[in-house]
């Protein structure tokens, strides 16, 4: 674990210069519904990608590989929005 | 130039000198006029400003922490309801240390339904982490909203420039102003630690702390409003230097022999002025000292100076209800608590919802200081 800073190391304003900081914080473990890819159906649109409010959708060359559940925090943004014919991405109860 | 401005107007032609990138307001009584001509100001091309008419107080808060947070020189006008409307917001203004100024024409609270002058609404915003400041006369009023941007700016903390609503926001007085570019070449180009719009430099602005930081976070900010006393000194002392009217953070008026003084802030100190000059005639050792400069309280200023009188008379324009006296009484005496040789404190309450306050009852105030008595815990001044 990394050491607690003093009061007197804080920037002013409580302001955070290193953005990935958010990478270290995990926001997935409150999701009640998770969305599940199917590979076979997607056609890589990416629109998923760019609706996913969480940025936990992940795309390597251009191609979509999956989601990350590290951060998907169960929207389901990325299921209404992937197109009708082809539904490559179904809601499932986190629990069964 | 010498012109004859109303607290309203002499405001927003101190807001038009100053010119800030970015202004959003929703109009209220009786601050309206400040963003109404301000508003023309922008309409007739005099400001490069960008203003952002809004649908409420809060959501007017909101814009101005969003351009403040993109490195914008940013200012609103509010009173009253409208403050309060606010007030979350004026937490993440503090919090965030963003140097957003603004005017308000201080109000009472409703309920009941009042539009006149008191410190109701500023002293209930005391804790939010915005300096405040609070005038005496229109001309104090527009000299001290010029200096708060570069206070503000310097201690990295919001500030609220306090004229009596009515009193001083509607009355008409003679003012000494400054050329625009004097004041724009004073303040200069304003060079914030960070933009939020700045995409190569990406930042995280308000982040979530747990319980492992939030009070570290806050504990700088304290540092940060602690720090500010000797900001306001300096740049008061350079603004004396520049424009030639100086004003300290706290003013004494003919307290040199005073064995009795009374402390308030605002226009009602006016009137005390005429009180001690009254009682003074008749060889009385009265005196008055004024604070302009309510946060950051001038601890150990306000403490030197008053640790000298036999008794302290503190007024507020404001209750706290059920408290032992008004904000500025408890905490004056708290201030003075650890002194081997305290005053005696008495506690006043006045001019609450715009009820007069005249210099009979300034005398009245000063003849039981020097008596050194008081009739009640609180003594409410003027009401039936
Ligand atoms: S459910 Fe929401 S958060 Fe999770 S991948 Fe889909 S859009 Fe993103
Ligand atoms: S929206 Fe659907 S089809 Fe398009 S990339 Fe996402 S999962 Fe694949």
């Amino acid at each position: 674990m990394t050491k607690l800073k003093s009061w007197k190391e804080l920037p002013c304003g409580a302001i955070i210069d290193d953005p990935k900081a958010v990478l270290e914080n995990k926001t997935g473990a409150w999701r009640s519904q998770r969305p599940v890819w199917n590979k076979d159906r997607c056609i890589h649109c990416l629109t998923c990608w760019i609706y996913c409010p969480d940025a936990a959708i992940i795309v390597k060359d251009g191609k979509n590989q999956g989601i990350n559940y590290d951060y998907c925090k169960g929207c389901g943004i990325c299921a209404s929005v992937c197109p009708k014919k082809v539904q490559a991405i179904t809601m499932e109860q986190e629990r069964k | 130039m010498i012109l004859a401005k109303t607290g309203n107007e002499a405001l927003a032609y101190a807001m038009k000198q100053i010119n800030p990138d970015v202004v959003a307001a929703y109009p209220i009584t009786p601050s309206t006029e400040i963003v109404q001509i301000f508003a023309g100001y922008v309409n007739d091309g005099l400001v490069d400003s960008e203003f952002v008419a809004v649908e409420s107080e809060h959501s007017a808060m909101a814009a101005c922490i969003g351009a403040a947070a993109c490195g914008c020189r940013t200012m609103t006008a509010t009173a009253s309801q409208g403050l309060a409307l606010m007030h979350e917001m004026l937490f993440i203004a503090g919090g965030l240390r963003l140097p957003i100024v603004m005017p308000i024409a201080s109000r009472s609270l409703s309920s009941p339904l009042n539009i006149h002058g008191d410190h109701s609404d500023s002293l209930a915003s005391r804790d939010s982490g915005w300096m405040q400041f609070f005038c005496e006369t229109v001309q104090e009023g527009y000299d001290t909203l010029i200096q708060a941007v570069k206070i503000a700016e310097k201690a990295s903390l919001p500030a609220i420039v306090a004229v009596d609503g009515f009193i001083l926001s509607h009355c008409l007085e003679r003012i000494e102003s400054f050329e625009d570019k004097k004041v724009r070449d004073w303040l200069g180009k304003w060079k914030p630690n960070w933009d939020l719009l700045d995409i190569k430099h990406p930042i995280l602005v308000g982040p979530a702390t747990m319980q492992d930081y939030y009070f570290e976070f806050k504990r700088s900010q304290i540092e940060g409003m602690n720090r500010a006393l000797p900001i306001v000194e300096e740049v008061q002392a350079d603004f004396a230097k520049q424009f030639g009217r100086g004003y300290g953070v706290i003013e004494e008026y003919k307290t040199e022999d005073a064995e009795a003084v009374v402390l308030l802030m605002g226009s009602a100190c006016g009137t005390m002025r005429e009180a001690v000059d009254a009682l003074r005639k008749q060889g009385k050792k009265v005196g008055m000292v004024k604070l302009r400069v309510y946060r950051p309280l001038p601890h150990p200023i306000l403490k030197q100076a008053l640790a000298r009188f036999k008794t302290v008379a503190i007024m507020d324009r404001a209750d706290a209800v059920n408290s032992y006296g008004g904000p500025l009484f408890t905490e004056v005496t708290s201030l003075l608590y650890d002194l081997p040789q305290r005053p005696k404190a008495l506690a006043y309450v006045y001019g609450l919802g715009g009820k007069e306050f005249t210099p009979e009852d300034g005398i009245g105030v000063l003849e039981q200081a020097l008596a050194g008595k008081k009739d009640a815990l609180v003594t409410y001044v003027g009401v039936r």
